[in-house]
């Protein structure tokens, strides 16, 4: 039966039998979705008189906002930092991919890489990699995460030495000289330790772009300094970092800083594969400040491969069991985790609640890149990016826009 | 007048919803035969309506073809405020339900012309046949609906000043703070409800025992405008053994002897699951 089109012509869907998590709860209340985005039920019955077009069962699962992934190399063979002819189909391969992981949007990300690559990327010649919308062809794309290349020889990690950088013309002129431009560019994170880097963050964040610590040798007060000039994010916290020290507890100091200007929240990615993180550091982590986990995968190419060698950026790496390693070392170069694993074995290994493990993995990354009135939630009037997942939190469906756009094969 | 006396709150809810469920089966409406019920708001009806909820989800019921109409709201008070009877009724109601919004009236305290809003409410009721089954909640004080003590007896829907004992009463749900309660509402009259073919009057609790026995024991009284429904030759009082403490013996023990008559008012009927 058609609704009373008193306010717009389009279908309206209602999800029924779910657990909805809003307001930090999960709730018992069906979920209501017309134009892609989540509507009100309350006004569309005593205003327009309306009911719903169609009926979405989903057998008592949990309805969660869609997962934001802001640090995601690659994975299924494609690395978004090898300078291929075509970077929007590789990203594109993969935004497809990881519908099935819950992630409804993302940040491709770029390890350290030579100005070609950025180029590529980031420059209006390539207008198809722009930040855009997802749908039935895959999640929808954020922003370009740019990790590197100015960041710490000494905590390098996996990315190329010989590509890293330092600001030596003073600043923003060295960051547009190697990225090339900033459109379609989400984060960047850098070392704050480099000289001439504070500028640096004032001038990112004027320009809406989420500034984050990472690959780097800072002590406290330089991350300090950092957040009050704009930054707001850790890389993969205790990961490619000076290790937490009592007199200098460096940039994991920053979770208990009291130099954070009021108002303001620090967030740090959690790579939670049970790898890159030890369960105790990231219990402490999540005890310490709970409301600044944000789950990132930083998957690479061998998301979703077979063991055995593979190349990221301009190295090769190795994949032992559920580790990814570069090449003859033990140097973790990245994670081959998928998103919903993080948020499992998150919940699993902190104790947390369901809730909390979604909401790192939803709302705190929506917060972080300052979309949270429209992603990351599902409060009225945002988009309808779902997942349909059950109390074991596996992924059952994906939809992007109230649009279904994955479902697991019964 | 039947007097149904249940052990406690809960049986006394269950009750009520059975016995509208079984009122709604038989009548069997459809879409040129409506059943229209009048609903009230307030702590007492919530767990009759969660009884009914259960019977929709059972589907033992259907409100596709009930047209519902309440008893009052607040005037002034934004429609999506917590406290509103709008959304009392969407909670706690409507939301579970498959009533059509259009079929679910409630009188709007934010209208621009109050007094031609109870007049189109007063319109809609006759529209739509007059009431077949009005339920009600009253207050410590007796009073049904808005109609607060010392209301006429054959007032119509109407706005209505409320008694500083009520907005006392409902400073609670507005953080304590007197300035917020609203001091005004818009109200069905006692003759609206007693035009109704029958009443359900819910009554629960020690608080209320007094209103009850000024309701049935005593006599008719504008002060006490429950006692009204004397004069209905269709009302059904259900409570709870608490709310009896103020009734003679007598009259509790004659009313306890009829509940074997009483109970095949609620007997699950052969009409239930055919949905």
């Amino acid at each position: 039966m058609p609704s009373n089109k008193s306010v717009s012509d389009a279908p309206i869907t209602q999800f029924i039998n779910c657990r909805i998590l809003r307001d930090h709860q999960l709730q018992r209340e069906d979920l209501w979705v017309r134009e892609g985005r989540i509507l009100d039920p309350e006004k569309l019955f005593f205003d327009e008189h309306g009911y719903a077009d169609n009926c979405v069962d989903c057998e008592g699962s949990i309805i969660a906002p869609g997962f934001i992934d802001v640090q995601i190399n690659g994975g299924y063979g494609i690395d978004f930092s090898q300078a291929s002819e075509d970077v929007s189909k590789g990203i594109s391969f993969v935004a497809k991919r990881i519908l099935e992981h819950g992630v409804t949007s993302f940040c491709p990300t770029l390890v350290t890489s030579p100005p070609v690559v950025y180029h590529k990327v980031t420059s209006p010649v390539l207008p198809q990699v722009k930040v855009h919308n997802g749908g039935q062809h895959g999640a929808g794309v954020l922003g370009f995460h740019l990790e590197g290349p100015f960041i710490s020889v000494e905590k390098k990690g996996a990315h190329p030495e010989q590509y890293l950088r330092t600001f030596r013309s003073g600043g923003i002129e060295d960051l547009m000289e190697a990225y090339g431009s900033l459109d379609n560019v989400a984060m960047v994170t850098l070392a704050p330790e480099l000289a001439s880097s504070q500028s640096v963050v004032r001038e990112l964040c004027q320009r809406g772009i989420t500034v984050s610590l990472g690959h780097s040798v800072a002590n406290l007060s330089q991350a300090e300094e950092a957040v009050q000039n704009g930054a707001s994010f850790i890389t993969h916290l205790f990961n490619a970092m000076l290790p937490f020290h009592h007199r200098d507890p460096g940039i994991v100091g920053l979770l208990t800083s009291d130099q954070v200007p009021a108002g303001r929240t620090v967030y740090y990615g959690m790579i939670a594969d049970g790898i890159h993180t030890n369960p105790a550091a990231l219990r402490i982590a999540h005890r310490a400040h709970p409301s600044g986990l944000v789950l990132v995968t930083d998957a690479i190419t061998a998301m979703g491969l077979p063991p055995g060698r593979h190349t990221l950026g301009q190295q090769v790496i190795e994949i032992q069991g559920l580790h990814a390693y570069v090449a003859g070392t033990k140097t973790l170069s990245g994670s081959i985790a998928t998103m919903d694993m993080c948020v499992r074995h998150f919940k699993q290994a902190s104790g947390c609640s369901v809730e909390e493990a979604l909401e790192a993995a939803s709302l705190h990354p929506a917060q972080l890149l300052g979309i949270s009135h429209k992603k990351g939630n599902l409060d009225y009037g945002s988009d309808a990016d779902l997942v349909i997942i059950d109390d074991a939190l596996n992924v059952r469906a994906t939809y992007i826009n109230g649009e279904e756009v994955w479902r697991k094969e019964p | 007048m039947k007097l149904i006396i249940l052990n406690d709150y809960d049986q006394a809810s269950e009750w009520a919803a059975k016995y509208i469920r079984n009122k709604i089966l038989r009548f069997n409406p459809g879409p040129d035969k409506y059943f229209t019920l009048g609903l009230p708001t307030g702590s007492t009806p919530l767990g009759c309506y969660k009884k009914l909820i259960e019977y929709y989800k059972s589907g033992d019921i259907s409100f596709q073809y009930v047209k519902t109409f309440n008893m009052d709201e607040y005037v002034g008070l934004p429609r999506d405020h917590p406290e509103s009877y709008h959304s009392f009724m969407w909670n706690n109601f409507f939301k579970h339900i498959d009533i059509k919004a259009e079929n679910a009236h409630i009188l709007d305290g934010n209208a621009p012309d109050l007094q031609a809003e109870c007049e189109t409410f007063e319109k809609k009721i006759t529209a739509a046949g007059g009431i077949e089954l009005f339920v009600g909640g009253i207050g410590p004080d007796g009073h049904i609906a808005f109609n607060e003590p010392g209301s006429s007896l054959v007032s119509r829907t109407r706005v209505k000043t409320l008694a500083k004992d009520t907005i006392m009463a409902n400073a609670r749900f507005f953080d304590g703070d007197l300035s917020k309660v609203p001091t005004m509402a818009l109200t069905v009259g006692v003759g609206t409800v007693m035009d109704a073919k029958e009443v359900m009057i819910l009554i629960t609790g020690a608080h209320k025992a007094f209103a009850l026995y000024k309701a049935i024991e005593e006599g008719v009284n504008h002060m006490w405008t429950v006692s009204a429904f004397q004069q209905h030759p269709q009302t059904v009082f259900v409570c709870d053994e608490d709310a009896t403490l103020e009734l003679r013996v007598k009259t509790v023990k004659y009313f306890k002897g009829m509940m074997h008559v009483h109970n095949k008012l609620v007997e699950t009927l052969p009409e239930s699951k055919k949905n």
